[in-house]
């Protein structure tokens, strides 16, 4: 018997949600996964900025700037990166369908021609700007 | 003992109470009215419906064909003034469910859609794909939240009617999560609790059909219409009893024995055709259908499988583009429970019991000889289907008789006096009576399951598509010695919190009152009319039997089943002709 | 195949104890048995204390959602067979407070169901009598799909965010005015907006997705959340750009 217990008034149990939930399912660690992503975001951002002022402060601290861009750990550091932002760009990407609804006429254009939209276009931005970068 | 107080109670959350229901608020704003339901009402079964819900909308159609559809698909035990109105109300109250946001499968250019459905010479049948009773419910239920003053007991499981003065004037109701038993006292209250089918083996009746409003009444002294008709349905799935629908035969599908053969032309339903004919053969009464199975296993034509044995419904002729469009949840079930795919198989089906055409009797308000008590739905029987009722008339009637009844009960209240002493005291002794009789010490060693499945067993042999007397008899008795049996049975569950094996034994208590009836009424009817087929009664006796029996429960002993006229308006009792 | 299966089944009386426990039974294994059929087994032969709800056993009727081996299903459409060897885990509904064994408390969504107006709003009503509002296939196709929400609630045992912020409307209610909101003959688009703007309306949801996922009628609340955003945050621009170009 349970001491606590008054009749016809019963205690609901409420579950408290463990702080490793995202580790129950491989669905929730790839959601964090994706979500986490986003710092990786942050920090290209930030680079991009850091090497804006390295450009504008003078050829020797662009030469720095360079130089340690190109020291071993840095260089690993940023294949990281750029595998989380690869990661993060996917995922985003094969979220599209889940948002747009798009119509022709009376059918709906299906999730994979949504999709390979999106990717048509990420690719045609990428190669643009590598176009702009490269030549 | 808590008490509540309203004007109108509706016992059930189904398609018929939650229509009652809006009824009531619609009528008078200013009438309290609670809904009471053992389950959530989006759980009620109106949700596994299939098929359709059958009005006239067209222009080749007309009332009259409708009436005369329905009254000879009940063999001409149907009240006619009751089928009148059904079939006059029907075209509104299906057109006011579209406004209220029913998805009505529709044609291209935006109208109502109608199909074909057995026993019907004109397409009249209003469907939403073949989820219609799905459709129908969660827009009747969230329409309903509209109105602030339905309020609900959701989980509440009613025990008893109190009656005084001659009149109803509340319920006594157990509180599944908590325990608690309370009185909720009206000037009226409607019952909308559904049929009884899990009183045999095997039906596409959800677990929670037991009769329990037919009951309640039955207890209160209304007698029970009509009960020896109980409908098979033709096309149910092996095992589980799922519901394939009838809309499978009027998109095209066909019924085939062991060889191949579409049977069903032996038994005078007409000609096989390459296109579905309205009213013959796979489109013909679901009694007829039933019956022509029954006949063809005596034959040693049927297939026998590890769960009986079964006929084919071929539907592969109808191709993937129509199943998918007009049959996905067909296509689903087949999948899902027989791992078949429809288009490419044969899918196994046989005869389930799936409808009471019997129940509370009522006249064409909904009103039942105890006043301040209505019925509607599936728990009533007015009677709009005799003795044999047509697919696609069960939604329509929930929706015109729920609101009939709601508006009589929103009359009747509105002019009854408050709910009086006496009652309260009633319903302390319910409680005393639950708490102790059935929650308290119980010894016997019997199990809810063993007497229940004994139960079932009893009425597929004695009462299931063809009796006879003895049969009838051994039912009888059986039925008897169950119910002392149950007073023997010992709960594994004594607690209060949400007790699902008081609840079971509750509602086999409810079960067994019902199959008595359906026994007794049967024993009665000593004729063969639609579903209630006597093999030592083969032919049809409108001299004796052209009436509806009624029967009363008795304090010892086996009902008292009494005649009722039938009400013939228009259509004098002829041939049941299907097929030419 | 085996003769038996064990279950572990996760109960909870309160009457008798302050926390729920685990529960071992053996049942028969049978290739057509679905987890709920084991059930009603042991509820009929073993052990008839133990609650849990079920109806239709035909997948519409949404009582018998449960969580077995840690994922949320319809236990009257899960065969015995897909979870071999065993022992299967069954637990009531995450998210949802525990009444008592498998019984969840759902009062939370009937409450936020009722807070987006699921009806159909009109300014102007036309008498059922005139006729129905015409709709054609391809209108009752714009969301066909989101009316096919059986209210199982497996989506929110799904959804973590609706068990890290309990305020969230959760996705069943946010599809199911979505259902409404496209459907061309509702005309409460606007008086829906509010309360699904809110900060525990659809902007709670970072699109984990699982809720599509489990969801047994393909209803896809996920994809009906996202589109909202988008029209959302439409209206809000379109609001700040241009004020009181509202209603």
């Amino acid at each position: 018997m349970n001491p606590a217990y008054r009749r016809h008034h019963p205690k609901w149990h409420r579950a408290r949600m463990p702080i490793f939930w995202w580790l129950r399912k491989w669905s929730y660690f790839r959601f964090i996964a994706r979500e986490l992503t986003s710092l990786f975001v942050a920090y290209a951002a930030v680079l991009l900025l850091v090497e804006l002022r390295a450009v504008g402060a003078g050829p020797e601290a662009l030469a720095r700037f360079t130089a340690w861009l190109r020291s071993p750990p840095v260089v690993a550091l940023h294949v990281v990166v750029l595998l989380a932002l690869l990661f993060h760009t996917l995922t985003w990407l094969h979220l599209a369908p889940r948002a747009m609804v798009v119509r022709l006429g009376s059918r709906r254009v299906p999730d994979v021609a949504v999709l390979m939209g999106h990717y048509g276009g990420w690719l045609a931005a990428s190669g643009l700007v590598a176009w702009v970068l490269l030549r | 003992m808590e008490t509540h107080v309203h004007d109108v109670l509706v016992i059930g959350g189904g398609g018929a109470g939650l229509r009652a229901a809006i009824a009531i608020a619609e009528t008078d704003p200013a009438l309290r009215v609670a809904l009471v339901s053992k389950v959530y009402p989006m759980r009620s079964h109106t949700v596994s419906a299939e098929g359709g819900a059958a009005a006239v909308i067209k222009p080749d159609d007309t009332l009259e064909a409708h009436a005369y559809d329905t009254i000879s698909g009940g063999e001409w035990l149907c009240d006619q003034d009751a089928v009148e109105a059904l079939v006059r109300e029907a075209p509104e109250e299906l057109l006011r469910l579209e406004h209220w946001g029913c998805p009505w499968s529709r044609e291209p250019d935006g109208q109502v859609a109608v199909r074909a459905f057995g026993g019907m010479k004109i397409r009249r049948t209003w469907f939403a794909a073949d989820k219609t009773g799905f459709h129908l419910l969660h827009t009747l239920f969230q329409t309903s939240l509209k109105y602030r003053g339905v309020a609900r007991y959701d989980e509440w499981f009613v025990t008893r009617l109190l009656v005084d003065e001659g009149r109803c004037q509340g319920v006594v109701a157990l509180e599944l999560a908590t325990g608690e038993v309370h009185a909720l006292l009206a000037r009226a209250v409607v019952l909308a609790t559904g049929g009884g089918g899990r009183v045999f083996p095997f039906t596409t009746n959800a677990n929670i059909k037991t009769g329990d409003g037919m009951t309640l009444a039955y207890r209160a002294g209304v007698p029970l219409k009509d009960m020896e008709f109980v409908q098979y349905h033709p096309t149910g799935l092996p095992f589980t009893g799922i519901l394939i629908t009838e809309a499978a035969r009027s998109e095209g599908g066909w019924l085939l024995n062991k060889d191949g053969y579409r049977y069903l032309q032996d038994y005078d339903l007409g000609r096989p055709e390459p296109v579905p004919v309205l009213r013959a053969m796979e489109l013909g009464p679901r009694d007829r259908l039933s019956q022509a199975f029954v006949k063809e296993m005596e034959k040693g034509r049927t297939i026998e499988t590890p769960h009986g044995h079964v006929v084919h419904l071929d539907l592969r002729h109808l191709g993937a583009r129509v199943i998918e469009a007009k049959l996905p949840l067909v296509r689903e079930l087949c999948l899902q429970y027989q791992h078949l795919d429809p288009v490419r198989e044969l899918i196994p089906v046989r005869p389930v019991v799936h409808y009471m055409m019997g129940g509370v009797h009522t006249d064409l308000t909904g009103a039942t000889p105890l006043p301040g008590l209505y019925a509607a739905g599936e728990t009533a029987c007015v009677s709009i289907n005799g003795a044999n009722r047509l697919g696609s008339n069960s939604l329509t009637e929930i929706l015109v008789f729920g609101a009939r009844a709601g508006r009589a009960a929103a009359a009747y209240a509105a002019r009854a006096p408050a709910p009086d002493g006496p009652v309260r005291a009633q319903a302390l002794d319910e409680e005393r009576r639950i708490l102790s009789q059935v929650l308290g010490n119980r010894s016997g060693g019997e199990r809810v399951a063993t007497v229940r499945a004994a139960m079932q067993r009893a009425l597929e042999e004695g009462a299931g598509i063809y009796r006879d007397e003895s049969g009838l008899r051994r039912a009888a008795e059986t039925i008897q010695e169950l119910k002392a049996r149950v007073g023997r049975v010992t709960l594994d569950d004594r607690s209060h919190t949400f007790n699902t094996e008081v609840v079971a034994l509750l509602e086999l208590e409810n079960m067994l009152d019902v199959a008595e009836a359906i026994v007794h009424s049967a024993l009665w009817r000593r004729e063969s009319r639609g579903a209630h087929q006597r093999t030592d009664w083969p032919a049809r006796d409108d001299a004796h039997f052209l009436a509806h029996s009624l029967a009363y429960r008795s304090a010892h002993g086996p009902p008292r089943v009494d005649p009722l006229p039938v009400t013939i308006t228009r259509w004098p009792p002829g041939e049941r002709v299907y097929g030419r | 195949m085996p003769e038996t299966l064990v279950l572990e089944v996760r109960r909870y009386r309160p009457e008798e104890e302050a926390e729920p426990t685990w529960q071992r039974y053996q049942v028969p294994f049978r290739r057509e048995w679905m987890v709920l059929d084991a059930l009603n087994h042991i509820k009929d032969h073993l052990d008839g204390s133990l609650s849990f709800r079920w109806s239709c056993r035909m997948g519409v009727c949404g009582s018998c959602g449960m969580m077995v081996n840690g994922d949320p299903v319809l236990t009257c459409a899960t065969y015995l067979e897909t979870l071999l060897p065993g022992p299967v885990r069954v637990e009531p509904l995450r998210g949802f407070p525990v009444i008592r064994d498998l019984v969840g408390a759902l009062t939370d969504f009937l409450v936020k169901l009722r807070r987006v107006q699921p009806w159909i709003v009109r300014e102007t009503e036309s008498p059922p009598a005139q006729g129905e509002y015409r709709q054609t296939p391809d209108e009752l196709a714009a969301y066909r799909s989101y009316a096919q929400c059986i209210n199982c609630m497996l989506c929110y045992s799904a959804c973590p965010i609706y068990e890290l912020e309990p305020g969230f409307l959760g996705p069943a209610v946010i599809a199911l005015a979505q259902r409404y909101n496209l459907d061309s003959r509702d005309q409460g688009r606007e008086a829906r907006m509010e309360v699904l703007s809110e900060h525990d309306g659809i902007w709670a949801c970072t699109l984990v997705g699982e809720c599509s996922t489990v969801c047994p009628k393909h209803v896809d609340p996920a994809g009906a959340i996202q589109r909202y955003k988008l029209e959302a945050a439409a209206a809000w621009a379109k609001a700040l750009l241009r004020p009181g170009s509202g209603p």
